[in-house]
């Protein structure tokens, strides 16, 4: 061979970096840290938004939250054994932080989100051996978990921009907790103050003043309280799209779970006046765009079949109204997508596809 | 508090325990399964290991096997001489003719030795030698991907300058090795063979020697000085381990001058040796 | 018929390769090379049984001549492919990675020979059997990829009844263009080779399925529609268009149920090129001894395609194609998503070979040993609608039964999976060692 390559100007390959493996020898060139940026590209809008309804600090929040579940994995990683850089540098945790963030109110003290990175990242994921491995969406078993444990800190809402006139500057320190202002959410009053009087004129009156136009309008696009990220449904749309376009998650899943919701509470509201306030509250209010969106919609947590999507966003629907009508806390997307996760694996056992060239009837006569 | 709360509770409580625990002692009683004391006796003799080494589904099954006179206790690979005697009188029965095998790897083309190719895919010896016939020049030697070694139940196998090298002090034969080991160069031999040929190329010595500077070349010198001993088949000598023993002044009078002709012992040390070399 | 105006058929499942190469030899027409020194004709190179060699060392060869019958049934004659001297029945690098037979014919320059066989002009009217001998003589096997002997899918038992020959123009594995320069520039030959494969099992009208980024060759073959009998179907462009059952089902709407053959299902399907063989074979009476080639890569310098005779070795036909920009990270006998990964540039181009690709290293896949994100893309990829991720995991737990239970042996190994996975996990690979991990069981099994 070498004496082929003098007497010849061509240059002739020597084979010496040549590479065994298995086909296919191509790939798309999506890798992990290109979807995880995706969905953080997608999650920018509720970003600006969090950032103009409660200040600057909802922005400090969301950076600092980031860093600590990273961090959080990083020091597992090096723990573990398991190459450092590699399982922060997917984004996998950054993605987990910001979503966390996004679930907490502006007002958090800041010693919980560590709390909740740790959470996170080391109870939602890394203790079933990393990203892959986990059953329920990491982000939701942080939030979940400081709900239960600091449920003070973790529902202390302050009002967002268009609720006060004068601008709130509580909003703005950082290091210490805002003296509280507070104000419910739509969702809290609805939840707590109506449930108890039983379906009477005078609470669908109530749902009535909670729902009127003016109401319904700040809350699409987000003034009002709540957490950081759920409040801007309009900034959760544009997110919902970006995530579409870059074809990151199945479409189908928030629709329908959103669906599922909408003609859920509005079956109830109108056939049992008084316990409940009209579809389209139940839609712009709580985390329902934020979850349906970018919770219910994570890869690793839902089923990997299309028609297993469906099963599990209709059941997230459900458990959703269920436990906002009937429930104890005035919020349940968080427990329901949680819920269904924990049914995923029987949901892909259930919505398998048939392979190619079976008849149903004789699958188990084939060898 | 009035303490007959207390008492009360006490007495409930205990008497409840009391009736459960009768209850339980009457199911044991009617339900009881009549299971031989021989299996028993046997399974507790056994290495519990469960290995599968036997060609049972492990010590529960064999020792059943063992109790109906179907195996003898000398199928269980894992017991040493002493254990299987022991069973052997426990149960009154004959052990017959006791073989111990042990696992040898074939092969001593430590790193740099065997010409290597890039290889990018799963580190499975068996998935490897699917794509293309393996990555390394020669297709009879060991990949080094470890499939053994996490097959073994012992942890007797250790992969060492990218090729398995088998404790001999950890082995007991079962075999599980040599069953998943896509070259097939592991090899059972009797346990107290000393001295192996580590090769298992049949190719010409001279194309084998194009990319492999460690297997044997067929020079038929063993053969020469202890003829009785080797069998030297195309270009790959092997021991026959019918023929008697060999020591170490054999090997030295053999001198082979590739260096094949090694014991377990021998073989470890150089490819500590080697790995050593190369880290410097 | 209008055939714009019909729908454009598809099956379900599949990836669209973005970026497919095949613009850097779609435009450039086949070229003949040069005679070379030496061939090196593989032995093995059919599906089954090697077939044995004829010649010794020394002998003097026609070009044409027979130099290793067929041994068996499942097994194909071999002719040489020029005139010269047997260099030996020698051992070379293999396709497969290890060592093969070869016969080597050192050239005398003269590349003389005349056709072994009697032209058979007026195939309308020959007798199928004489048409199918014809085949075996010919020693034509399946030139898409399988390398199987023709005549042994021409070989349809009584009880099967075939309603459809169905021509394999999808070639729908990225950077080859062997089939699409075939169809543009040799239409006749393939429509009237489908003609004739027609004839041999007794069915009417082949439909010749070509995907839509032909165009040129769909307009080609429509010419010849009429005289031939033949039906040109236009397909969307969809890896992998070209596997049997997904052309089938595309083309018929019939699913060839598993573990089946396309014969089950009335169907006979014949790889394009094969067709043009046949039409040598019948019409000129000449065997198979070259094929059209494409030699590509982002790494060669003037990629094209050639007709390389049979035993060309890989080095040479990068020779043609200019040798290389930069020393190259893969060699790939084959496309990319089903070819297999070579060794040493002295392997010789065989009957299957469709294309010589040189791919750089930072093109070609990474495969990782991460863990699987659950992501679905290889489900909605996967045209058997397998679930590979799962499989790929039970198989990383050593669960081949789960694997079993979840029908692995059904993977045709097309690699849709591997190549949408974000993960780059490997799981063409895990699921080969699944199928030989079982199939060695099943024959335990047996035993």
């Amino acid at each position: 061979m070498d004496s082929l390559s003098q007497n010849s100007e061509i240059k002739l390959p020597t084979g010496k970096n040549l590479v065994l493996s298995s086909s296919p020898h191509l790939s798309t060139g999506a890798n992990l840290r290109k979807i995880m940026g995706g969905v953080l590209i997608a999650l920018i809008p509720a970003i600006i938004a969090s950032g103009y309804f409660f200040g600057f600090r909802a922005i400090f929040i969301i950076v600092y939250t980031a860093f600590c579940c990273a961090a959080a994995e990083a020091v597992w990683c090096a723990f573990a054994g398991k190459p450092v850089w590699k399982n922060v540098g997917d984004l996998s945790a950054v993605l987990t932080g910001v979503l966390l963030a996004l679930c907490l109110p502006v007002s958090i003290p800041l010693y919980v989100p560590p709390i909740g990175a740790i959470l996170a990242i080391w109870l939602g994921k890394q203790v079933y051996g990393g990203l892959g491995n986990n059953p329920f969406n990491p982000a939701l078993v942080a939030r979940v978990g400081l709900l239960i444990a600091l449920p003070a800190a973790m529902t202390l809402w302050i009002p967002s921009r268009g609720m006060m006139k004068n601008d709130y500057p509580e909003r703005n320190k950082f290091f210490s907790t805002p003296d509280a202002v507070t104000s419910a959410t739509p969702l809290g009053i609805a939840g707590t103050a109506e449930k108890i009087v039983d379906r009477s004129e005078k609470a669908q009156k109530n749902f009535d003043a909670i729902e009127n136009n003016e109401l319904l309008k700040r809350c699409f696009w987000g003034d009002r309280a709540g957490c950081l990220g759920e409040t801007s449904v309009f900034a959760l749309l544009i997110g919902y799209a970006i995530l579409v376009l870059l074809n990151l998650i199945n479409w189908r899943v928030p629709v329908i779970f959103i669906g599922t919701v909408a003609v859920f509470t509005a079956i109830i509201n109108a056939c049992f006046p008084g316990v409940t306030p009209g579809a389209s509250f139940h839609i712009l209010n709580g985390g329902l765009f934020l979850g349906a969106v970018f919770m219910a919609t994570d890869m690793v947590t839902s089923p990997i079949t299309g028609s297993g999507c469906v099963v599990f966003a209709l059941g997230c629907g459900i458990v959703t109204s269920v436990i906002r009508i009937w429930g104890n806390y005035p919020e349940g997307v968080s427990f329901a997508i949680l819920f269904m996760n924990a049914m995923v694996p029987l949901i892909d056992r259930w919505c398998g596809r048939r392979p190619f060239g079976y008849v149903r009837q004789r699958k188990e006569s084939v060898k | 508090m009035d303490n007959s709360i207390i008492y009360g509770a006490i007495a409930l409580m205990g008497g409840l325990g009391i009736i459960l625990g009768v209850i339980i002692a009457l199911f044991v009683k009617i339900f009881r399964v009549e299971s031989d004391p021989r299996v028993d006796l046997a399974l507790e003799l056994l290495p519990g290991a469960n290995c599968g080494g036997c060609g049972r589904a492990g010590c529960a099954d064999f020792a059943k096997a063992l109790a109906q006179g179907e195996v003898s206790p000398a199928n269980c690979p894992v017991s040493s001489l002493e254990q299987i005697a022991a069973i052997s009188k426990a149960l009154g029965i004959d052990a017959g003719e006791v073989e111990r095998k042990q696992a040898v790897v074939c092969c001593r083309s430590y790193i740099g030795e065997v010409k290597k190719m890039n290889y990018n895919g799963v580190q499975d010896c068996v998935a490897a030698n699917l794509v293309a016939g393996g990555p390394d020049a020669c297709r009879y030697g060991c990949l080094g991907l470890g499939t053994c070694a996490r097959k073994c139940p012992f942890g007797a196998i250790e992969i060492i300058g990218q090729v398995a090298v088998v404790h001999r002090e950890l082995c007991v034969g079962c075999g599980k090795c040599a069953e998943v080991c896509p070259r097939g160069v592991i090899k059972m031999v009797p346990a107290d063979a000393d001295y192996h040929v580590f090769c298992n190329s049949p190719e010409k010595g001279a194309s084998k020697r194009l990319f492999c500077k460690a297997g044997c070349i067929g020079c038929r010198k063993c053969e020469k000085v202890f003829g009785s001993n080797f069998n030297v088949s195309g270009f790959l000598a092997a021991v026959d381990y019918t023929a008697g023993k060999l020591d170490k002044e054999d090997v030295e009078k053999i001198n082979c001058p590739v260096g094949c002709l090694l014991s377990v012992e021998e073989r470890l040390e150089a490819a500590y040796a080697k790995v050593k070399e190369v880290n410097q | 018929m209008n055939k714009s105006s019909r729908d454009v058929m598809t099956f379900s499942g599949g990836i669209h390769p973005v970026g497919d190469g095949k613009d850097l030899t779609c435009k450039s027409a086949v070229r003949t090379a040069p005679l070379l020194e030496r061939y090196f004709v593989l032995l093995s190179e059919n599906a089954g049984k090697p077939p044995v060699p004829v010649v010794k060392k020394g002998d003097e060869v026609q070009k044409y001549q027979l130099i290793a019958k067929a041994d068996g049934f499942v097994s194909a004659n071999l002719h040489a492919p020029t005139s010269g001297i047997v260099g030996g029945i020698t051992e070379v690098p293999g396709p497969m990675g290890i060592p093969a037979g070869a016969v080597e014919i050192i050239a005398d320059g003269e590349d003389a020979g005349e056709p072994p066989y009697e032209p058979i002009l007026n195939w309308e009217n020959a007798d199928p059997a004489i048409l199918r001998q014809r085949v075996i003589d010919a020693g034509l096997v399946g030139m898409g990829g399988a390398s199987f002997p023709t005549h042994v899918k021409l070989a349809l038992p009584e009880d099967k009844k075939i309603d459809t020959l169905i021509l394999n123009g999808a070639e729908c594995e990225p950077y080859l263009t062997a089939d699409h320069r075939l169809m543009v520039e040799m239409p006749e030959k393939v429509a009237c080779g489908a003609a004739i494969f027609a004839r041999i099992i007794g069915v009417r009208m082949p439909r010749i399925g070509v995907e839509i980024n032909k165009g040129d060759a769909i307009e080609n073959l429509e010419r010849f529609e009429d005289r031939y009998g033949v039906d040109v179907v236009p397909l969307q462009v969809r890896y992998p268009q070209g596997s049997e059952k997904q052309l089938i089902s595309a083309i018929t709407k019939r699913a060839v149920r598993s573990g089946c053959l396309p014969m089950d299902s009335g169907c006979v399907v014949q790889n394009v090129g094969t067709a043009a063989a046949l039409y040598d074979a019948v019409v000129r009476g000449i065997p198979l001894v070259e094929r059209i080639v494409t030699v590509t890569g982002d790494v060669v310098v003037s990629p094209g395609n050639w007709f390389l005779k049979i035993g060309t070795p890989a080095i040479e036909a990068v020779k043609l194609a200019g040798g290389v920009t930069e020393e190259p990270g893969k060699l790939i006998f084959g496309g990319p998503m089903m070819g297999f990964a070579q060794k040493s540039f002295a392997v010789p181009v065989a009957k299957n070979t469709s294309g010589i690709l040189l791919l750089p290293a930072k093109l070609s896949v990474n495969y990782e040993a991460s863990g699987c994100i659950r992501c679905g893309r290889c489900v909605q990829g996967c045209p058997m609608h397998l679930m590979p991720c799962l499989l790929s995991t039970a198989i990383e737990a050593d669960r081949f039964d789960l694997a079993f239970q979840n029908h692995v042996m059904d993977c045709m190994e097309c690699g849709s999976c591997a190549y949408v996975c974000p993960d780059h996990r490997p799981l063409v690979q895990n699921i080969r060692r699944a199928k030989a991990e079982l199939r060695k069981q099943l024959d335990n099994g047996r035993k």
